[in-house]
C-alpha cells in the first residue's frame, strides 16, 4: 500500500488548497467497467480500500454505465473521512457531559486516538496515518491561531504584552537551554547509557521543547475559566514564543549540521539577530496583512455574501508569507488577528461580522480536535519507540522544574514593577499550566535522521512529555485550580454602570497621572487611543463605522435588544404578547423615544425593501414623532382604559387564537448571491383573510351584530377581499390586526426594533359589551361613496412594515367611522393627524 | 536616598502626611517636586488655575470634575498635604501596609476610592446621583455625538440599574453595589513612581 499524505483539514481551507483538485487522476479513464460484469469486483476492491483496478483495463468493450474510481478521489476522500471521524469523536465524547467536565477533551481525544491507532495498526500492521509536519503547520495550525488572535482581548493583551513577552522571550530561551545542559550534564555523568548524542543535539532537542504549546493551552485553559490576567500571561506567551521556539530550533539545527567547531561569536550574534528578524518580521507581515484587510473590508459592501471569505483568505496569505520569508508564521497571523479586528468588525456588515465569528470557531475547533486525535494516532508505531527510562524520566523532570523556576523567578522580576503583582497562587498555575502538545511533536519529527542519530528516541521522548503535559498535568488542572483557590473569571452581565463606571475610571487615571506628573501606563495608552483615533480610524474604517462606535451607547443598545428579544419571548410563550406587566416594573421598559436611532431603523428597514417606490404610500412615523403607532404593550393600553380582568383574558385568548405567526423561513433561493428572508405576499394576504374572517365571525356572535345580514354568512376565502372592499370601516378594525401583525413581520423580519407604544392595543369595541351599542360596520357601506372621514384606525399609520402592505394602502381610506367609541377618544389624534393619503374612491 | 531625607525635612508634618497617607519618603519627596512645579507662582498652594494650566489634562473630558475633587472642602487653594491626599486615593493597595495600619482605614481602601469617583458625580453632595447630575457625567463623556434623547435614555436605564429603593436616583450604597463585581483596586490604582 502506499503511504498516503493526510491533508485532513484542506478540507477547512477548501478555497487555499488547490492541491486537492490537482490529485493525479492516474487511473481515470483505464478502468470503465460495466454495471453488468463488475458489480461483484466492485465491491470487492472497495472492501481491499485499495481500487485496484487495473486488470479491468482490457474489459472495455462495451458503454461503461457506472465505473468505480477510487483513485480519482482517494486524498479528498481520505481526508473528509478523517474529518469526520475526528468530529465524530469529539460528538460521542460529548453525549456524556459529565466526562468532558472532569477530564479536559484535549486529553480525551488524545486518548481515543491511541485507541483509533491501534486498530489502525491491527488492521494494516502499520501505522498508514500519522501527523506529517506539513499537514499541521500549513492545514491544521493557522486556524487554531487566527482564532486565538482575531478574539484576542486586545486590552488585556497589550497592557500585559510587557510580561508576557518576558516570559516568552526569557523564559523559553531559560527552559531550551537549561532542559539541554541539563541532560547533557547527566548524559556526561553516565546515567543514560551509550547514546550518540551530542552537546548541539541535546540543545536542538531542549530548544523543540521548550515551547508552551498554543493549542494545549487553549484547550485545558478554555475549560478552568481562571481568571483573565492568568489565562491572558500564560496564552499569550504560547503564541508569542513560538518566534522564539522557530529561531532557537533553526539555529540549533544550523549548529548541528555546522559541527561544533565552526561555531564562534560571530554565529552566535547571527543567531540573535536571525530571531529578532525572525520575530519582528513575522509581526510585521502580519500587521500588514491586517491593515489591506481593513482597507479591504472598507469596500466590500457590495459583495457581501463573501466579505467573510476576505478575513481567512488574507490572514491565511498573512502566514504563508511570513512561512515563505522564513519568518515567524504563527506571530504573522496572531498579529493580523489582533489588529484587524476592530476594524473589520466595524467594516463588515452585522451578518458577516457573525460569520466569520462561527466560522473561525468551526475551524479552529476542528482542527483541534483533528491534532489531538492524531497525536494520540501516531504514538501507535511501534517504528518510532526506542525506550530510554533515564533519558525520557529526566526529560519530564527537567522540563517541570524548570519551567517552575523560570517562572518564579520571572515572576519575582515582573512584580517589582507591576502594578498587580502576580500571585504566587498563579504563578504556581502558570508553571503547571507549561504544556507541550503538537508543535513540540511535529518538530521532533521534522528532525534530520541522518545527522541526528537517536532521533526516534527524541521523538518518542517529545510524545511522553506531550501525553505527560496534555492528559496528566490537564486532568489535574481543575482540580488543581479549585484546590489552590484560583481566582477564577467572573462572568459579567452587561452593565450599563459599570461600563460608564469604567469609562470614568480610565479618565480619572489619566487625570490623576497628568496632575501628579507621572508618566504611566494610562498616560500611554491614552496617547495612543488619541493618535489611533486621528490616524489609523480614518484610514482604516468606514466613516459610518466610526460614528457609530461609542462603545457605552452600543452597550446600551445591546441592553435594549436583549430586551425587547426577551419581551417578545416571553410574550410568545405565553401565547400572546400581552403578558402582565406591571407599570412600575423595574423591568426596564422599553418606552422611550429613540430619535437618531430611530431613523436608523428606518434605514435598515428600507434597504430591506427592495420595491421603495410602493413604500412611499406607506406613512412613516417621522423621526420627530418618534413614537410609532404600534402599542407592544397591550397590558398598559387596557390599564388605560380601566378595563377589567376578564376582558384582559378575552383579549388573551382572542389573541391566541388570530395572532398570526409570522413565518420566518429561508426560502430555496437558487442565488447564490443573497439569502434572503421569506417575505410572502400570500402572508400579508392570509392574515387578511384570517383577520377577517375572525371579525365576521366575532361580529355575528356579539350581540349588537345579531340578526344580521345572512348574505354574509359564508365567508369563502376568495369572498374574504370582497368583503373588505366592501366593508372600509370593518377593514379599519382590522387595522388593528394588521397592526399586531406588522410587529410579528418586523420582529421576524430580523428588525427587532424599539416599538415604543401610544397609539394601538385591543380597543374593537366589539369586545366590550360594556361599550355603546353600535351600527354594524357593513350597515353603514353606503356612506362609503361621501368618503368623509377616515377611521382612525385608518389613520393611525400602518407602521413602516415590509413592502407587500403597499397593496392595502389604497384600502386605508375609508368611510367616517362609526365607532363613536374610539372617535371620542382619538379626538386629539384626528387633529394631530390629517389624512395622509387623498381618497382616492373605493374600488369595487 | 539621602537627598531625599534632606529634601524631606523641608516639607512640613511629613511623617504625619506618610503615615495617613501610607506613601513612603520617596514618594512624597517625589510629590513635592511636582507640587512645586505646579504652583508656579511659588505661593504654597494650588490654585484652580494651576490645574487647568495642565497641558495635558486640557482634553480631558472630566477635567473640570477631578480638579473639583481637589476643592471638595471649599476655598480656592489646595495646600500639600491636601494634595497628596487626594492623590494617596490612587495608592495601590499593598497588603503589608494594611496590616500595619489596621487601626482606621486607609485612604486607598475601597469604599475610599469608590467614594471619591461617587463624588465626581455629586455635584450638590446630597449623597445622591440625581437623573441630572448623571446626565452632565455622560454627556461630557460619551465621544460621539448622541442625540440628548438618546442620552436621557442612557441616563434613565443606568439609574433603573442601579436605583434599588427606587427614588430615581443613584445614593452611594447604591453605587457600591452596582459595582460590586469590578475591581476597583486595580481601576482605582495607578503606579506612583519612585
Amino acid at each position: 500500500m502506499k503511504p498516503l499524505r493526510i491533508h485532513v483539514p484542506a478540507l477547512l481551507l477548501v478555497a487555499f488548497v488547490s492541491k486537492a483538485w490537482t490529485v493525479p487522476m492516474n487511473n481515470s479513464g483505464t478502468s470503465y467497467m460495466t454495471t453488468t460484469g463488475t458489480a461483484h469486483s466492485g465491491s470487492n476492491t472497495a472492501g481491499n480500500h485499495t481500487a485496484n483496478n487495473g486488470g479491468h483495463e482490457a474489459a472495455v468493450t462495451t458503454l461503461p454505465i457506472v465505473t468505480w474510481k477510487w483513485h480519482h478521489v482517494e486524498l479528498p476522500y481520505l481526508m473528509t473521512v478523517w474529518v469526520l471521524v475526528c468530529w465524530l469523536i469529539k460528538l460521542v465524547l460529548h453525549l456524556n457531559e459529565r466526562l468532558t467536565i472532569e477530564i479536559p477533551e484535549s486529553a480525551m481525544l488524545i486518548l481515543i486516538g491511541f485507541g483509533l491507532g491501534g486498530i489502525i495498526w491491527g488492521a494494516d500492521k502499520v501505522q498508514t496515518f500519522a501527523l506529517k509536519p506539513i499537514t499541521f503547520f500549513l492545514f491544521l495550525l493557522p486556524q487554531i491561531i487566527l482564532d486565538a488572535g482575531y478574539f484576542m482581548p486586545n486590552k488585556l493583551f497589550f497592557s500585559n504584552m510587557g510580561a508576557i513577552l518576558t516570559f516568552a522571550v526569557i523564559g523559553t530561551v531559560w527552559n531550551a537551554v537549561t532542559v539541554g545542559l541539563s541532560l547533557y550534564g547527566v548524559y556526561l555523568g553516565g546515567a543514560m547509557g551509550n547514546l550518540d548524542i551530542d552537546l548541539l543535539q541535546f540543545m536542538l532537542f531542549g530548544s523543540l521543547l521548550s515551547a508552551v504549546d498554543p493549542v494545549a493551552v487553549l484547550a485545558v485553559f478554555e475549560e478552568v475559566h481562571v481568571n483573565e490576567v492568568l489565562f491572558i500571561l500564560v496564552f499569550g506567551e504560547s503564541l508569542l514564543n513560538d518566534g522564539v521556539t522557530v529561531v532557537l530550533y533553526n539555529v540549533c539545527d544550523a549548529f548541528v549540521s555546522l559541527g561544533a567547531d565552526k561555531i564562534n561569536a560571530v554565529e552566535i550574534i547571527k543567531g540573535i539577530v536571525s530571531f529578532l528578524v525572525v520575530a519582528f518580521g513575522g509581526a510585521l507581515v502580519g500587521v500588514v496583512f491586517a491593515i489591506l484587510l481593513s482597507l479591504l473590508t472598507r469596500c466590500t459592501k457590495n459583495i457581501q455574501i463573501i466579505e467573510p471569505g476576505f478575513i481567512f483568505i488574507l490572514s491565511y496569505l498573512s502566514y504563508l508569507t511570513a512561512e515563505m520569508l522564513s519568518l515567524s508564521s504563527i506571530l504573522a497571523i496572531t498579529f493580523c488577528g489582533v489588529c484587524c479586528q476592530r476594524y473589520v468588525n466595524a467594516n463588515m456588515a452585522e451578518s458577516s461580522v457573525t460569520t466569520v465569528r462561527y466560522a473561525m470557531k468551526v475551524f479552529a475547533n476542528g482542527s483541534e480536535t483533528i491534532i489531538f486525535v492524531f497525536l494520540g494516532i501516531s504514538a501507535i508505531d511501534p517504528n518510532i519507540w526506542v525506550w530510554n527510562t533515564a533519558f525520557i524520566l529526566l526529560t519530564i523532570v527537567f522540563v517541570l522544574v524548570y519551567r517552575i523556576i523560570g517562572v518564579f523567578a520571572l515572576t519575582w522580576l515582573l512584580n517589582r514593577f507591576r502594578l498587580i503583582p502576580i500571585e504566587i497562587i498563579d504563578q504556581v498555575i502558570m508553571s503547571y499550566g507549561g504544556l507541550r502538545g503538537g508543535v513540540a511533536y511535529v518538530l521532533a519529527f521534522m528532525l534530520d535522521e541522518n545527522r541526528i542519530k537517536e532521533k526516534n528516541l527524541m521523538i518518542s521522548t517529545t510524545l511522553i512529555v506531550v501525553y505527560f503535559t496534555v492528559v496528566l498535568q490537564g486532568v489535574t488542572m481543575k482540580p488543581l485550580v479549585k484546590w489552590l483557590k484560583v481566582k477564577t473569571a467572573s462572568k459579567s452581565d452587561l452593565c450599563l454602570m459599570e461600563k460608564l463606571q469604567n469609562r470614568a475610571f480610565d479618565h480619572i487615571l489619566i487625570a490623576i497621572e497628568d496632575i501628579s506628573g507621572q508618566i504611566g501606563h494610562n498616560y500611554m495608552r491614552e496617547k495612543w487611543n488619541k493618535f489611533e483615533m486621528r490616524f489609523i480610524r480614518p484610514l482604516l474604517m468606514k466613516t459610518s463605522a466610526r460614528k457609530s462606535q461609542d462603545q457605552l451607547f452600543s452597550v446600551f443598545h445591546q441592553l435594549n435588544l436583549k430586551d425587547a428579544i426577551s419581551y417578545v419571548a416571553e410574550g410568545e410563550r405565553r401565547g400572546s404578547l400581552a403578558f402582565i406587566r406591571s407599570e412600575n416594573d423595574a423591568n426596564l421598559v422599553i418606552k422611550k423615544k429613540f430619535g437618531a436611532d430611530f431613523s436608523d431603523i428606518m434605514s435598515d428597514i428600507n434597504s430591506d425593501i427592495s420595491d421603495t417606490e410602493s413604500y412611499s404610500n406607506i406613512p412613516m412615523p417621522s423621526t420627530q414623532n418618534g413614537v410609532p403607532s404600534i402599542c407592544l404593550d397591550i397590558e398598559e393600553e387596557m390599564k388605560k382604559k380601566n378595563f377589567n380582568g376578564a376582558k384582559d383574558i378575552d383579549t388573551h385568548r382572542l389573541l391566541q387564537m388570530h395572532l398570526y405567526k409570522a413565518r420566518k423561513q429561508h426560502r430555496h433561493r437558487y442565488s447564490r448571491r443573497e439569502i434572503g428572508v421569506n417575505k410572502d405576499e400570500n402572508e400579508v394576504q392570509e392574515i387578511f383573510q384570517r383577520t377577517m374572517r375572525s371579525r365576521l365571525e366575532s361580529f355575528k356572535s356579539a350581540k349588537m351584530g345579531v340578526g344580521q345580514n345572512k348574505k354574509l354568512k359564508p365567508h369563502k376565502k376568495d369572498q374574504v377581499r370582497n368583503l373588505c372592499l366592501l366593508l372600509p370601516t370593518a377593514y379599519a378594525y382590522n387595522m388593528q390586526w394588521v397592526k399586531l401583525t406588522c410587529l410579528f413581520l418586523q420582529v421576524s423580519n430580523g428588525n427587532l426594533d424599539f416599538v415604543g407604544n401610544s397609539a394601538g392595543g385591543i380597543e374593537n369595541p366589539a369586545f366590550f359589551p360594556d361599550a355603546p351599542p353600535q351600527t354594524p360596520p357593513w350597515s353603514t357601506n353606503t356612506q362609503a361613496e361621501n368618503g368623509v372621514a377616515p377611521s382612525q384606525w385608518a389613520q393611525l399609520r400602518i407602521p413602516w412594515s415590509p413592502s407587500n402592505f403597499h397593496r392595502l394602502a389604497p384600502l386605508r381610506i375609508s368611510t367616517r367611522s362609526t365607532d363613536s367609541f374610539l372617535l371620542a377618544d382619538r379626538a386629539t389624534t384626528e387633529e394631530e393627524q390629517p389624512p395622509q393619503d387623498q381618497p382616492s374612491g373605493m374600488k369595487k | 536616598m539621602g537627598s531625599a531625607k534632606s529634601s524631606l525635612s523641608k516639607i512640613p508634618n511629613a511623617e504625619q502626611l506618610m503615615d495617613d497617607t501610607g506613601f513612603s519618603p520617596a514618594h512624597v519627596v517625589r510629590l513635592h517636586e511636582r507640587f512645586q512645579a505646579l504652583d508656579k507662582e511659588k505661593k504654597g498652594h494650588l490654585s484652580r488655575q494651576d490645574f487647568e494650566s495642565i497641558k495635558e489634562l486640557a482634553t480631558n473630558p472630566i477635567r473640570d470634575r477631578i480638579i473639583g475633587a481637589f476643592f471638595a472642602q471649599g476655598g480656592e487653594m489646595v495646600d500639600f498635604h491636601t494634595f497628596v491626599k487626594i492623590l494617596a486615593h490612587f495608592r495601590p493597595v499593598d497588603k503589608k501596609h494594611l496590616k500595619k495600619a489596621n487601626i482606621r482605614e486607609p485612604i486607598n481602601s475601597r469604599t475610599n476610592k469608590l467614594r471619591f469617583a461617587f463624588q465626581l458625580y455629586d455635584q450638590d453632595n446630597d449623597g445622591k446621583i440625581s437623573r441630572s447630575e448623571l446626565l452632565q457625567v455622560l454627556r461630557t463623556m460619551l465621544e460621539v455625538q448622541v442625540t440628548d434623547e438618546q442620552l436621557e435614555s442612557i441616563a434613565d436605564r443606568t439609574i433603573q440599574e442601579a436605583d434599588l429603593d427606587g427614588d430615581n436616583a443613584i445614593s452611594f450604597d447604591e453605587f457600591r453595589k452596582s459595582l460590586e463585581k469590578v475591581n476597583i483596586d486595580h481601576k482605582m490604582s495607578i503606579r506612583f513612581l519612585r
